[in-house]
C-alpha cells in the first residue's frame, strides 16, 4: 500500500512538474496567462509529493518491506537501523529519487519565498526547472521504478555490499547531492534570466545562497571522499586524479569561479554573460561527473554499478539540458549587455584573473579526465595521472594562488598598487621568507613554490581584517577570510606532504624494530583476526616518536569474501604535527622467508590537507548565513 | 562578444557528448578477470603440511607440466562437497597441488581419510599468506596453472560435475 502510495505521489509530482513547465512557458508568451499563476502552487505541491515518495521510500526501508524489489535487493532484516535508512539511497533508483526530491524541495521553497526578481523571470527559472526535474521524473518513473514490487516476496533480501556499510559512505553521497542540486538551481536561474534578459545584481543576489551552499556542500563532500581514500585504500595519496574523484572536482572548480563571478555582479553589476556561462558549465560539471560515474565509460580504481542503459538515459538528459542552455546561451548572450565597466587594477579585475585560472584549471582537469577515452576511440588505451595534472594544474595554480593573495585588498572599480604597497611588499615578504626556507630546507621545485604561496596566502587573506573593528566586520567578509586561509593551510599540507614524507619499506621478524622518521617501530606480533564478513592478518606495532613512551597501533591485511575484496585496514596514529601511517603486507617468501613486509610513513602535517577543507567549507558556510541574514533584514525592512 | 564564438561552448559539448554515444554503444567486455590471470605464481615455499607428502613451492611448476592448484581447508564444508569432483579430475588425468589454508596436520590427515586424497603435493599456509597472494577470497579455490608457473584460469567456489570438463580443457590448453 505504501509503496503504491509513493508511486502515485511520484507520478503527481510529475505530472505538477509538466503544470510548471507550461505556466511558465505561458507567462513567456503572454504575462497575463491564467496558466502562469499556477506556477508558484504547482512547485509548492511538487515539492510537497516529492517529499511524500521518498518518505515512503525510507519508511518502506525502514521497516524491511521485502515486497518492495529494490529492499529486497538492497536490505536485510538483520541490518542496523541507519543502514537500513541509509539503503535508500545507497542504490541507483533511490540515489535519483532523492535527487528529485531535493530538486523539487528547492524550488518550492524559491516559490514559496523569492520576491526580489520580477514575476516573469521567476516564473522563466521556476519552468526551467521543471524542465530538468521532468527528466528525471521520466527516468524514475519509465526505466527505474523505485517502488516495483516483487511477487512472490522473498524470505530475506540480499543485504548492502558490507564495504557500503560504512557511516561515512552512507552519508557521502546525500552530502554531494545536495551539491549537484543546488548547482541545478543556480543553472535554472541562469536560463530564466537568459530567458527575459533580466540578468541583474537582484538576480546574482538570489542565485548566491544556492551557489554557496552547493559550494559549502561539494567542498565537504570531497575533503571527506579525500580523507577516505587516504585511510581506506592503504596507499598512502590522498588524491589520485581518478575519473570518481575528478567527477566531484571539475563542478567545484566551476562552482568556485561562478560563486566569485555571481559576487561580482551581485555588488558591481559586471561580468553578466561570465556569470550565466558559469551558471550553464557549473551544472553540466556535475552532470558529467554523475554521466561518467554511472555509465560505466570509464574504467575506475572505485568499483561502481555499471549500466550502459542507464548511461543512455542519462546522456540523452544531458544532451538535452546542457545543449538547450547552451544553444540559449549563444542566441542571448549577444544581446545582454556586458554591464559596469572597471580598470584593470581593481577588485573585478582580480576576480577575472581568478576566473579565468579556475577555467583554466577545470579544462586541464576536463581533457585529462577524457583523454583516455578520446584516445580509446582512436584505437589505443592510455591512461592519465599525476604526471600530466600535477605540473600543467601548477601552471595555473600558481597565478591564481598570487591573485588570491593579493585580490582581496583590492578596491572596486579602480584601484592602484600603490594604494597597497605596504601589503603587497607584506606579502611579497612572507613569500620570500618561506622561499628562502624552503630552499634552505632543500625542497624539491613545486612543494617549495606550494610552501610559500601557502604562507603568502595565509598573510594576504588575514590582511582585510587589518585595522577593522573585528567584532563589527560582516560575517561574509569572515567567510573570505576563513576560505582563503584555509586554502592556505590546505595547500600547505598538500606541499609538506609531498615535501617532508619520510617512507620506508621493511621485511621484519616478530620483535625486530626499525625506523621511520623520528619514530622507533618494533614489530611485537602478527596474529590471525577473524571478522563477521572477512579474515584478516593482524599486526602489532609499538611505535615510540623520539624516544617518547611506546603507543600499540594494529594495520591489517583484510580479505572480503562476499563480494572477493582485499582490504588493507592502514593504522594511523596523529600527532599535532602529522601522521604516521602503517600498512601490513604479506609474508615475505626467499631468504627473507619468516619476515612480514611492513609499509611505514611519516607524514608531516598532513592533516593540514583536511583541516584546510574543512576551513574552506566553514568559511563558506559563514558567508552563506551572512547573505542569508541581510536578506532577512532587507525584507524585515521592506516590510515595515 | 562576436556572435559565432557565442556557439562554441555548443560546438564543444556536442563532440563530448558525440564521444560518450560512439562509447556507449560498443560493445564491452562483460567477463570479470581476476588481476592474477595470465600473471606468474608469487615466489613461495611451503612446508609440507601432511607428513609422507612433499610441501610446495613456486618452482615445482617450473617442469613445463600444467597443473590444477586447490586451495582448501579441513574445516571448509564445500571441500569436502567437492571432493568427488576432485577425484573425477584425478581420473581425467589431471595433476592436482593442493595449499591447506589455517589448517592443522591432525585434522588434514583426517579429512583425507574422510573424503579422498587426489594430491601429489600438498603445502601448508597456516597464515593464509599464500592465499592472500594468489588474490584467492575463499576456499575452496582452484587454479589452473601452466608449465611456466603462470596462471592461466581462476576458479571460485567448489567444483561442481559440470566444471570437470571444463576445467579439463582448461588444463589442456595450458599444456600446449
Amino acid at each position: 500500500m505504501i509503496a503504491e502510495l509513493g508511486l502515485a505521489a511520484l507520478w503527481l509530482a510529475a505530472a505538477l512538474a509538466g503544470l510548471q513547465l507550461l505556466g511558465g512557458i505561458a507567462v513567456l508568451r503572454d504575462g497575463e496567462a491564467l496558466l502562469g499563476q499556477m506556477v508558484r502552487p504547482a512547485a509548492q505541491l511538487q515539492a510537497v509529493l516529492c517529499a511524500l515518495s521518498f518518505a515512503a521510500l525510507l519508511y518502506l526501508f525502514a521497516v524491511t518491506d521485502l515486497s518492495v524489489a529494490l529492499v529486497a535487493g538492497n536490505s536485510h532484516s538483520a541490518k542496523p537501523a541507519i543502514f537500513k535508512l541509509a539503503g535508500a539511497w545507497g542504490n541507483h533508483e533511490g540515489s535519483m529519487l532523492l535527487w528529485v526530491s531535493v530538486m523539487a524541495l528547492a524550488g518550492g521553497l524559491i516559490a514559496a519565498v523569492e520576491r526580489r526578481l520580477p514575476e516573469r523571470t521567476l516564473s522563466a527559472t521556476l519552468a526551467a526547472q521543471a524542465w530538468v526535474g521532468l527528466g528525471f521524473y521520466a527516468f524514475l518513473l519509465l526505466s527505474s521504478n523505485p517502488f516495483a514490487r516483487l511477487d512472490p516476496a522473498p524470505p530475506e533480501g540480499t543485504g548492502l555490499n558490507p564495504l557500503l556499510q560504512d557511516i561515512g559512505l552512507a552519508l557521502h553521497p546525500p552530502v554531494l547531492y545536495l551539491g549537484y542540486v543546488g548547482l541545478s538551481v543556480a543553472f535554472s536561474f541562469a536560463v530564466g534570466a537568459m530567458l527575459t534578459r533580466e540578468v541583474t545584481p537582484a538576480f546574482a543576489r538570489v542565485m548566491r545562497p544556492w551557489v554557496l551552499g552547493a559550494w559549502v556542500a561539494l567542498t565537504l563532500g570531497i575533503t571527506a571522499g579525500s580523507y577516505w581514500a587516504y585511510y581506506e585504500l592503504g596507499w598512502g595519496g590522498w588524491w589520485f586524479w581518478d575519473p570518481v574523484e575528478n567527477a566531484s572536482l571539475m563542478p567545484w572548480l566551476a562552482a568556485t569561479a561562478l560563486l566569485h563571478s555571481a559576487g561580482v555582479l551581485a555588488a558591481r553589476d559586471a561580468l553578466r554573460t561570465w556569470t550565466l556561462m558559469l551558471g550553464v558549465v557549473a551544472f553540466s560539471m556535475s552532470m558529467i561527473g554523475t554521466f561518467l560515474v554511472r555509465s560505466g565509460i570509464l574504467t575506475s580504481v572505485h568499483a561502481f554499478a555499471v549500466d550502459p542503459e542507464r548511461g543512455t538515459f542519462i546522456l540523452a538528459l544531458l544532451a538535452l539540458y546542457i545543449g538547450g542552455a547552451l544553444a540559449l546561451f549563444a542566441l542571448r548572450a549577444g544581446t545582454v549587455l556586458e554591464g559596469e565597466r572597471f580598470a584593470p587594477v581593481s577588485r573585478e579585475g582580480g576576480l577575472v584573473i581568478n576566473n579565468v585560472a579556475l577555467s583554466a584549471i577545470l579544462g586541464i582537469v576536463l581533457l585529462g579526465t577524457l583523454y583516455p577515452l578520446l584516445t580509446e576511440a582512436l584505437g589505443f588505451r592510455v591512461s592519465v595521472g599525476p604526471p600530466y595534472f600535477n605540473p600543467v594544474g601548477a601552471i595555473f595554480f600558481l597565478p591564481a594562488m598570487a591573485m588570491l593573495a593579493v585580490g582581496p585588498l583590492l578596491r572596486w572599480r579602480r584601484d592602484t598598487l600603490a594604494r597597497i604597497r605596504w601589503q603587497v611588499l607584506a606579502i611579497a615578504a612572507a613569500f620570500g621568507a618561506a622561499l628562502l626556507a624552503a630552499v634552505l630546507a632543500g625542497i624539491a621545485l613545486l612543494p617549495l613554490l606550494g610552501m610559500a604561496l601557502a604562507a603568502a596566502v595565509a598573510l594576504g587573506s588575514v590582511l582585510p581584517l587589518v585595522r577593522r573593528r573585528l567584532r563589527h566586520a560582516p560575517l561574509t567578509l569572515w567567510g573570505t577570510v576563513l576560505a582563503h586561509l584555509g586554502v592556505a593551510v590546505a595547500v600547505f599540507g598538500m606541499s609538506a606532504d609531498s615535501a617532508f614524507t619520510a617512507e620506508r619499506l621493511v621485511a621484519l621478524r616478530v620483535g625486530e624494530e626499525t625506523s621511520v622518521g623520528p619514530w622507533r617501530v618494533i614489530l611485537a606480533n602478527v596474529e590471525p583476526v577473524a571478522g563477521p564478513n572477512w579474515t584478516a592478518l593482524s599486526a602489532r606495532l609499538a611505535v615510540s616518536y623520539s624516544g617518547a613512551e611506546p603507543t600499540l597501533i594494529h594495520p591489517q591485511a583484510r580479505s572480503f569474501w562476499a563480494p572477493a575484496q582485499q582490504t588493507s585496514e592502514s593504522a594511523l596514529l596523529t600527532r599535532w604535527n602529522g601522521q604516521l601511517y602503517a600498512v601490513m603486507g604479506g609474508q615475505a617468501a626467499g631468504e627473507d622467508a619468516g619476515r612480514w613486509q611492513l609499509r611505514l610513513w611519516w607524514k608531516p602535517f598532513v592533516t593540514c590537507i583536511w583541516y584546510g577543507g574543512g576551513l574552506i567549507a566553514l568559511g563558506g558556510l559563514l558567508a552563506l548565513v551572512g547573505h542569508l541574514a541581510t536578506d532577512l533584514r532587507r525584507w524585515r525592512r521592506g516590510r515595515a | 562578444m562576436k556572435g559565432w564564438r557565442l556557439w562554441l561552448p555548443l560546438l564543444g559539448i556536442a563532440l563530448l557528448l558525440g564521444l560518450f554515444a560512439l562509447q556507449l554503444a560498443r560493445p564491452k567486455d562483460e567477463f570479470v578477470r581476476s588481476a592474477l590471470v595470465g600473471q606468474p605464481l608469487p615466489a613461495f615455499a611451503l612446508e609440507a603440511q601432511v607428513p609422507g607428502k612433499h610441501g610446495l613451492a613456486n618452482t615445482d611448476f617450473a617442469d613445463g607440466r600444467a597443473r590444477l592448484l586447490n586451495v582448501f581447508a579441513s574445516w571448509c564444508v564445500p571441500c569436502a562437497a567437492e571432493a568427488p569432483q576432485l577425484a573425477a579430475l584425478r581420473a581425467g588425468g589431471a595433476e592436482i597441488v593442493a595449499v591447506a589454508i589455517r589448517d592443522k596436520p591432525s585434522d588434514v590427515a583426517a579429512f583425507l581419510d574422510a573424503y579422498g586424497d587426489p594430491f601429489t603435493r600438498i603445502g601448508a599456509d597456516p597464515y593464509s599468506q599464500l592465499q592472500i597472494a594468489l588474490g584467492s577470497s575463499g576456499v575452496p579455490e582452484t587454479f589452473v596453472i601452466d608449465g611456466q608457473g603462470i596462471i592461466r584460469h581462476q576458479h571460485i567456489g567448489d567444483i561442481r560435475a559440470r566444471d570437470v570438463p571444463l576445467l579439463l580443457e582448461q588444463l589442456a590448453e595450458a599444456g600446449e
